[in-house]
């Protein structure tokens, strides 16, 4: 039995070897689907990736609360110290909560001037925000209770108008405030807060920028970090009915504030990315059922144009089985080359997409394992019924074939 | 089982078709063939020589009537069982050579091997062996295009070989080959009948039949005459019985 699948493998590979460009032809549906299920996957993976470390950048297990219009003729009130302390005292679960305020501002140093965005936050809003200094030091309780100048730099504002070298206790100038370097933060995807690139801005302590840049006290978002232990809804309709009293909103009035909840962020992430997987698998199990049918057709051709070599087949000697086992075999060689050669063409493929997108590559064993798996399925489902109707034949009737 | 005839047909009949459109090709055939014999089939087209020959290749069965083949009775077996009857004691020639296109002389040869499951190095030992045996062996790497019907034809009695069949049945073997081409073949026949194998030709020219020990005409569906010991030289029977 081993030596016939070995003696019916060799003339599967010479029967592919002697039509090298009907067998491609052949399967040029399985490659192209097999390379379209696992591009479509990969870079799927990438996306979900990238947009789950920009949801990161956010900080997990964590809501980040402001101000809306409910009607678009009021400015709704700002938050302020008061309402982040009454979040913190009140809801059960809730780790910490801090404010931040930004405004753009130009940073000077060396006679270099670089357009960027002055961001005033403490400790506790880095922690919450999963912000990592990555050289330097964090902001003191001293400088934040006094609103010191100092500042803490993104690592655009670091490439645009500082040495490599000589970074921190260099002294600079945000708009009309000097301030001395005390810190570099980590690089970042974009996180919320106006949209712009989150690696271009300077942190000083919130309370330098309320009083130095804004002139107020409030807060213009806020963050509040929650034990995972509790159920985010609950803590979160918490928040709703807190904020909702402060800020005295009658009932059936609508909030005039927003509550972003990372994790619903990360869920939706998750559904969207889990509906396009399952749009493109279907996609692609049409096209490599369309492939699997080009499969069936060559090999029903094939069958029929040798015709007179089954005959001498038989007339030697092979058994139904034995060519049977034979075209069935030179269906599934067929459909796993293919599958290699659509692993390979993805592979290329993804890597070039990717790059071209901006999105991690992420190979993904499972997939290009399972494709090559399911092309073989379909080389035996597709070249069964032309592998017994070649074995059926009469070898009188075939060797007389013309 | 050495003293049975090597193939006995008995009252074969064979019909094609069914109802109205049925046609007789074979009306009741009796026939033996001795081990070691070299038996012409002739007669007119019609006459029921190639499907008396499908039958002796156990390609075919008959519709009524025995057919022994070594003591064993041939109708009675699945198609399976026929081809392992034809893979292990059967060789084939056809008039229009059937060798595989775009394959080399050897592949072709060595293609009987494969049905036995044998190691690539004995396949490819026979295989040149058996082109050996027919002059070809320069010619191995050559594919059917590249050889002259007379070439062609000897890779096919190569392959036909291999297997060191029993019987050799040859349909036509010289049908498409020029009258020299064709007396080499017949000389070659000549030569492996001089060594054992059982030969079995069909043909409808008198001067290839000449080469043969036993002559059975055929007309009708029937056979009609049967003229044998046409070559004394030959071995005997019994020496060539021995031999395979």
């Amino acid at each position: 039995m081993l030596g016939m699948i070995g003696a019916t493998m060799l003339l599967a590979l010479r029967e592919i070897r002697r039509h090298l460009l009907r067998s491609f032809l052949t399967t040029l549906g399985i490659i192209i689907g097999v390379a379209a299920v696992i591009t479509m996957v990969t870079l799927g993976r990438g996306l979900t990736a990238d947009v789950q470390e920009d949801i990161a950048g956010l900080g997990s297990d964590v809501f980040i609360i402001f101000p809306t219009r409910a009607d678009p003729n009021i400015a709704p009130p700002p938050f302020d110290d008061e309402d982040i302390r009454a979040v913190e005292m009140q809801i059960p679960g809730v780790e910490g909560a801090a404010g931040s305020v930004q405004t753009s501002a130009t940073a000077f140093h060396n006679g270099q001037d670089w357009a960027t965005t002055v961001q005033g936050g403490d400790r506790e809003f880095f922690a919450a925000q999963s912000i990592d200094i990555v050289e330097g030091r964090g902001f003191s309780d001293t400088e934040e209770a006094r609103g010191e100048s100092v500042c803490i730099l993104g690592p655009k504002v670091v490439e645009e108008i500082f040495q490599p070298d000589q970074i921190l206790g260099e002294e600079m100038r945000m708009g009309n405030v000097s301030c001395r370097v005390i810190g570099v933060i980590d690089e970042r995807s974009n996180a919320v807060g106006g949209g712009n690139d989150a690696d271009d801005v300077v942190f000083m302590p919130l309370k330098t920028v309320q009083r130095r840049f804004i002139g107020n006290t409030d807060v213009q978002f806020f963050v509040v970090k929650y034990d995972p232990a509790y159920s985010s809804a609950t803590i979160q309709q918490q928040l709703i009915d807190l904020l909702r009293e402060r800020r005295v909103i009658q009932e059936g009035e609508d909030n005039n504030f927003n509550i972003i909840d990372t994790a619903e962020i990360n869920d939706t992430v998750n559904q969207v990315t889990g509906v396009m997987t399952l749009v493109v698998t279907v996609i692609a199990a049409i096209s490599l059922l369309v492939g699997g049918i080009g499969i069936m057709n060559i090999m029903l051709v094939s069958v029929t144009e040798r015709t007179r070599e089954i005959g001498i087949r038989l007339a030697i000697g092979a058994l139904a089985r034995e060519v049977r086992l034979q075209f069935l075999t030179e269906a599934v060689v067929l459909c796993c080359f293919g599958g290699l050669i659509g692993i390979g063409l993805a592979f290329g493929l993804s890597v070039l997409l990717a790059n071209a997108i901006d999105l991690p590559f992420i190979f993904d064993p499972t997939v290009n394992l399972l494709s090559f798996v399911f092309s073989a399925v379909m080389g035996i489902i597709f070249g069964y019924y032309p592998a017994h109707r070649a074995s059926r034949l009469d070898p009188i009737d075939a060797l007389r074939h013309e | 089982m050495s003293e049975a005839p090597l193939i006995e047909l008995e009252g074969i009949t064979k019909t094609f078709g069914e109802g109205a459109a049925a046609f007789q090709a074979l009306k009741g055939v009796d026939l033996t063939i001795e081990r070691g014999d070299f038996v012409a089939i002739m007669g007119p087209s019609g006459s029921g020589k190639s499907t008396t020959m499908n039958i002796l290749g156990c390609l075919d069965v008959p519709t009524s009537g025995r057919f022994r083949f070594r003591g064993v009775e041939v109708q009675d077996l699945t198609r399976d069982q026929r081809s392992l009857l034809r893979r292990r004691y059967l060789g084939f020639v056809f008039q229009g050579f059937n060798l595989l296109a775009r394959t080399s002389a050897l592949e072709n040869v060595e293609l009987p091997l494969l049905y036995r499951g044998e190691s690539k190095k004995a396949r490819r030992a026979a295989a040149e062996r058996s082109l050996d045996l027919v002059g070809l062996l320069p010619w191995a790497d050559h594919t059917p295009a590249e050889l002259s019907g007379g070439q062609q034809q000897r890779v096919a009695i190569a392959r036909a070989l291999v297997t060191d069949p029993d019987v050799l049945l040859a349909d036509e073997p010289t049908g498409n080959l020029d009258t020299e081409r064709s007396l080499e073949i017949m000389e070659l026949l000549t030569d492996l009948n001089k060594t054992g194998i059982t030969i079995l030709m069909v043909t409808h020219e008198e001067e290839m039949a000449e080469y043969a020990r036993t002559i059975v005409h055929f007309r009708d569906g029937l056979v009609e005459r049967i003229e044998r010991g046409l070559k004394a030289d030959a071995p005997s029977a019994k020496a060539a019985g021995e031999h395979a």
